[in-house]
């Protein structure tokens, strides 16, 4: 637990371990990027490579169902993510500690 | 001149315990599991970890869960931006 605590002790230790490693991350309006972040700073601004957006839509076509999430992917070589629509960050693979 | 004398001036403001900074309570649950509501009506279940000033936060096994609690998704380790928090409570497992 101790040792935990120095390595981690603040929330951003965990992004600036994540640096050159694949990560996910969660954005507002039911956005998702994955890519390798290759900086980020204090407000969550990111710059992500090979990166790859998903979005969530719901699918309203069939009325008797309920409505079924589709989603849109786009591929990005690189992009710049400005922080305030970042909500979380998480390695894309578990880091092993 | 006015005289002074009547200035008695409350200075014992009272120091009672229990007014403590709200991020002394986040800092108190280090370590503990936790439930995060967002903003967005999403719900993360995690181990807290770590809090700063912004109250951004990091998560150990944080997993999203939806309305009846079933797990959505699990992201292992995960920090989440401040500003999108409504509240932080300790997750006794009974939600």
């Amino acid at each position: 637990m101790e040792d935990k605590e120095e390595a981690n002790n603040e929330p951003l230790d965990l992004v600036r371990l994540c640096i050159d490693e694949m990560v996910v991350v969660k954005l507002r309006g039911d956005r998702e990027l994955k890519g390798r972040l290759h900086a980020y700073d204090s407000h969550c601004n990111l710059v992500l490579g090979d990166a790859e957006e998903t979005i969530y839509v719901a699918d309203d076509e069939d009325e008797d169902e309920p409505s079924r999430v589709r989603t849109i992917t786009k591929k990005l070589e690189m992009l710049f993510v400005r922080g305030d629509s970042v909500v979380l960050i998480a390695p894309h693979a578990p880091i092993v500690h | 001149m006015q005289d002074m004398q009547n200035g008695d001036s409350p200075q014992e403001v009272n120091q009672v315990g229990d007014t403590e900074d709200p991020s002394k309570f986040l800092g108190d649950i280090i370590g503990a599991p936790v439930v995060v509501k967002l903003n967005s009506d999403i719900v993360f279940r995690g181990t807290l970890q770590s809090v700063d000033g912004y109250m951004n936060i990091s998560l150990e096994r944080c997993r999203e869960v939806d309305h009846n609690n079933k797990v959505v998704r699990d992201y292992g380790e995960a920090f989440v931006r401040g500003n999108n928090v409504i509240y932080i409570c300790l997750d006794d497992g009974s939600v």
